[in-house]
């Protein structure tokens, strides 16, 4: 069973796939229930195998690997060159990823009980789209990779297409063309590692950029690893987003369906931020302690950039798409650290905005879904109407801002204290963009709950969260709490991981 | 040559040719004794029938060691042992498509025509594959055109068949008169026409400096003639009013066997006259290296005039046509970038190419059939019309936009590989390639969107008949399982063709 469980749980959910082509597509309960359940295999997997790390057991006894895909009549000579295999592994980070996908694919199904038309289809593409972002996390080689990267486009083309509002389509193809744009970048640096270096493996890539390698027909030049990690920092910069590649990301949040943004938010973006330090950091540890601080500055900026345009958004849903962009340049800041908070701030900041945005985004739908709007002018006054939703809006808030004793607070303390330590002139700098993303959030928020009453909120009768609805927010918040108070949960499974980028490092201790 | 020399050939080597040739001739001897009121639609199977013997004889050849017959003008080797087999089962799903075909004024009598032209098109692109002379080469690429300027016109009373077939051979003409131009220099200067021997005499002569300039011209030339065969751009003017005008099998039949006769050819003769040729006197740089300029500027401008002006089309068959311009961009980076990999990815490609492109066929020939009209907002709700069918189209679409999964992004994979592991890498090359298969995206999803996103005009059930359904499910399996599991065919291409180590010798 162990040689299989990772397989088992990346591909989990493609049984309900299955069972969902045998349910006729009119019966809207059973399809609802059938993606509901098809999720949680993955899910108690992930908390089993999460138990099971936490209980001092090594990982490395789950790993998979089966040849896949040889290249050439190379094998002859040598099986390794040219070949791709089929190998899954988990270390602490991407465990933790795992485990975050698989909680919010669960409440994001939970959440798609908001779907009006054509569940069938809807959750076929939602199935497919979790086996993607699962599989993302555990390749241990670049090729497989793409292909499970690629595995998410597709479906999250047709989500938002198919289900968003009203500029869907628009969303879709900007959406498609930019993350298009974005893996044909990776692809391009992923095949050149593997045509001069003859694997696509981390592992090994790591150990032949950094060491030396066998020389294939043509070899990787001093100048090409810079070309390639900048080509990585687009790839990824894309999907992250930094700004300036950012613009597709504020239309799909906008236009897609809700539960899709919780996944987009709180999984699709950490993608980018998994990619630069897998890969980034991962591969190229020199050349990218040389360019730390352009990434730092790009953090900084990203940083300003998006809490100052959240500042003066006149909807809800694009203030919370700013303050994504926002977010995203604390894990940058941390990252350009290069230190051993730093980096480590940069992976809770990965994790807590995932559960943070999650939350705030499933917020918005409820909210979207009664009063049809959420433009912060019309909303004033929610909580009069919605004392539940606008109690936990705020509180969702709070964590953003990061608020002690909740999870964006110590992700927000790591980094930047990682980056005082390197570059205190760009920490300080950097640190205005805190105080701007506290009274943004405060702004709209309080705008929502407490202020003027609003023309949507007066005129018509609300219900607020109803039981169903309160699981998704219930099981986040007590995520974002646990993670505040008690961070060791996330930082002990972290440790193997951040050790190794360390020694890649050169044992520059934090 | 006396009857003994005749008959101590190993003519059992041109089996596959000659039982297409026998049905070839069959049919149309059947055509013409055959009562009027005949329906000649069973001529089709008579003819699949043939191919698929034609493969089980060419299977059982591929154990057989590199043959040359009649003094060195035909050779079977690895080479033209797997391009063959990508032929005929190109062929052999044409054939299926041609028998389902129904334009709206009927076939009437031409209909046993249709079939066994399309035979002798496939024995000129057979005929290809194994030459190892100019004459046989070329003979064999004018069977194979003739063959095509006929089907292109075969809806007599259609005005946009007719037009097609009138450029085509007009085109055709044009391009065969360049080629021909350019394989003369290579007589003249080498002295003889049989490959082998005009290798050694070029290499000679390079070698010594002498003719560079005039190699070079003729292998402008004969690059220039053959890109017309392969529909590349800038001498791809004629392909989408071809593709457009044509009836569909025909179109489909161009896009995959005739582009696969084409690179068969161009590699062919790049690979023996060229590879081994010296680029002048001093030996530093090989000729191929100092004038593979050529095939990487057409390789650029195909991918992007390609894609670039297929975002603009409305009619599906032209969009596809723009589309196979690209794709044969993509090919000739492989061929540009020689390696050690471009024997694969050629090969693989179009394997993948002919499973992707012909399901797509199929799909388009219904649809259009169906509805008398070519405009891609045709293809409007075809999700809820058939959706097994549009689910087929959408991998289809998939594979040729290169999304992991299917065989089209192994295939350019494949590509990609070859054309980076070389050195210096051809980095301006692979951005062009990949920087059109994100435009590609946009056109393709086009297509998506109508057939996911938009209501259909009408809730019509559509019919499948027996021979597309079973092109598309052929297609789609192939696609899927070397998208999945490239390998089988990997595999296969490298236990029964090696490295093509037989091809120069």
């Amino acid at each position: 069973m162990n040689e299989i469980l990772l397989s088992v749980l990346v591909f989990s959910p493609l049984i309900g796939i299955l069972a969902l082509c045998f349910i006729s597509k009119n019966q809207e309960k059973a399809i609802k229930w059938a993606g509901i359940l098809a999720t949680v295999p993955a899910l108690a997997l992930s908390l089993f195998l999460y138990s099971y790390y936490l209980g001092g057991n090594n990982l490395s006894a789950f790993s998979e690997k089966v040849r896949w895909i040889q290249f050439g009549s190379i094998a002859n000579a040598d099986s390794k060159l040219f070949a791709v295999d089929y190998e899954l592994a988990l270390d602490g980070f991407a465990l933790l990823m795992v485990l975050l996908t698989a909680v919010l694919s669960t409440l994001s199904a939970i959440a798609s009980i908001s779907i009006k038309k054509e569940w069938k289809g809807y959750f076929m593409l939602f199935l497919l789209l979790e086996t993607g972002m699962l599989g993302v996390f555990m390749a241990q080689n670049m090729v497989l990779f793409f292909i499970f990267f690629e595995i998410t486009l597709i479906p999250a083309f047709f989500l938002i297409g198919k289900w968003g509002y009203i500029e869907k389509e628009k969303a879709a193809f900007s959406f498609l063309i930019y993350n298009g744009f974005g893996s044909a970048v990776l692809l391009i640096v992923i095949m050149v590692l593997f045509a001069r270096a003859g694997t696509s493996n981390i592992e090994a890539l790591r150990y032949i950029i950094n060491v030396g390698g066998v020389p294939l027909v043509s070899p990787i030049t001093e100048g090409m690893k810079y070309g390639l990690l900048i080509a990585l920092l687009i790839a990824f910069g894309v999907k992250l987003p930094i700004f300036p590649l950012h613009t597709w990301m504020l239309r799909v949040h906008v236009q897609a369906p809700p539960p899709i943004v919780m996944l987009h938010a709180g999984v699709l973006l950490k993608i980018g931020a998994f990619g630069l330090i897998r890969f980034g950091l991962g591969i190229f540890p020199e050349q990218f302690k040389d360019l730390s601080v352009i990434i730092a500055v790009l953090g900084v900026i990203n940083l300003l950039y998006g809490a100052f345009l959240a500042f003066i958004q006149k909807e809800f849903k694009m203030v919370l798409a700013y303050s994504s962009i926002s977010h995203m340049g604390i894990v940058l800041i941390g990252l350009g650290a290069l230190n051993e908070s730093g980096i480590q701030g940069a992976i809770f900041q990965v994790v807590s905005h995932g559960l943070i945005a999650a939350l705030l985004f499933f917020l918005v739908g409820v909210i979207y879904e009664r009063v049809q709007t959420t433009s912060l002018s019309n909303l004033g006054g929610l909580s009069k109407a919605m004392p539940l939703t606008s109690g936990f809006l705020l509180a969702g808030a709070m964590a953003s801002l990061g608020l002690p004793g909740m999870s964006g607070f110590i992700s927000e303390f790591m980094a930047f204290l990682g980056l005082f330590k390197t570059d205190p002139l760009l920490a300080g700098i950097g640190a205005l963009g805190i105080i701007i993303t506290a009274v943004y959030l405060l702004r709209a928020v309080m705008g929502i709950t407490f202020g003027k009453q609003g023309v949507s909120v007066r005129t018509k009768a609300m219900r607020d969260l109803n039981s169903v609805e309160m699981v998704p927010v219930l099981v986040l918040l007590a995520f974002i709490v646990i993670i505040g108070i008690y961070p060791s949960i996330l930082s002990n499974p972290l440790e193997d991981t951040i050790q190794l980028i360390m020694t890649g490092l050169g044992g520059q201790a934090g | 040559m006396n009857l003994d020399t005749l008959l101590s050939y190993e003519w059992g080597h041109m089996a596959p040719e000659f039982i297409i040739l026998a049905v070839a001739a069959l049919l149309s001897l059947l055509d013409l004794f055959l009562p009027k009121s005949y329906n000649r639609r069973s001529l089709a199977w008579i003819a699949l029938v043939g191919i698929l013997v034609a493969v089980v004889s060419l299977i059982g050849l591929l154990d057989s060691k590199s043959v040359s017959i009649l003094h060195d003008t035909f050779r079977l080797d690895s080479f033209g042992k797997a391009f063959k087999l990508i032929l005929l089962i190109g062929a052999a799903c044409v054939i299926l498509l041609a028998e389902s075909y129904e334009p709206k004024e009927g076939l009437k009598e031409y209909r046993g025509e249709f079939y066994y032209l399309f035979l002798t098109g496939l024995l000129g692109a057979m005929v290809m594959t194994s030459s190892g002379d100019l004459i046989t080469l070329f003979v064999g690429l004018e069977l194979l055109s003739i063959s095509s300027y006929i089907l292109a016109g075969m809806r007599k009373k259609n005005p946009g068949s007719n037009e097609a077939a009138m450029k085509y051979v007009i085109n055709g003409g044009i391009s065969t008169a360049i080629t021909l131009f350019g394989m003369s220099y290579l007589y003249g200067l080498s002295g003889t026409t049989n490959l082998k021997e005009m290798s050694g005499a070029m290499s000679a002569q390079a070698a010594n400096g002498q003719f560079l300039y005039l190699y070079g011209l003729a292998f402008f030339m004969v690059l220039i003639g053959l890109s017309f065969k392969l529909a590349s751009a800038p001498f791809h003017m004629w392909a989408p009013d071809v593709y457009q005008g044509s009836p569909t099998p025909v179109t489909a039949f161009l896009s995959v066997v005739s582009k696969t006769a084409g690179f068969v050819i161009l590699l062919r003769i790049i690979l023996t006259l060229f590879l081994t040729m010296p680029g002048d006197d001093t030996q530093k740089l090989s000729f191929l290296e100092t004038h593979s300029i050529y095939i990487s500027c057409l390789a650029g401008i195909s991918i992007i005039a390609g894609n670039v002006i297929a975002l603009r089309q409305r009619n599906i068959k032209r969009m596809f046509a723009y589309s196979s311009i690209a794709h044969a961009g993509y090919i000739l980076v492989a061929i540009s970038a020689l390696g050690y990999f471009t024997f694969d990815a050629v090969w693989f490609y179009l394997l993948a190419y002919l499973l992707m492109n012909l399901g797509a066929f199929a799909v388009i020939q219904l649809i259009t059939d169906s509805s008398h009209s070519e405009d891609i907002a045709d293809f409007a709700g075809l999700y809820r019309r058939s959706p097994l069918l549009a689910a087929g189209f959408a991998v289809f679409i998939l594979s040729l936009a290169g999304i992991p999964g299917t065989a089209g992004f192994i295939g350019k994979l494949n590509i990609f590989m070859n054309a980076l592991m070389t050195d210096p890498g051809h980095f301006v090359l692979a951005s062009i390639m990949i920087a059109g298969t994100v435009i590609s995206y946009f056109y393709y999803f086009g297509i998506m969107t109508q057939m996911f996103f938009r209501p259909a005009a009408s809730t019509e059930k559509i019919k499948v008949p027996a021979g597309i359904g079973a092109v598309v499910v052929l297609a789609l399996a192939g696609t899927i399982l070397f998208g999945v599991a490239p390998n089988t065919a990997l595999d296969f291409l490298h236990n029964n063709f090696g490295s093509f180590n037989d091809f120069l010798k």
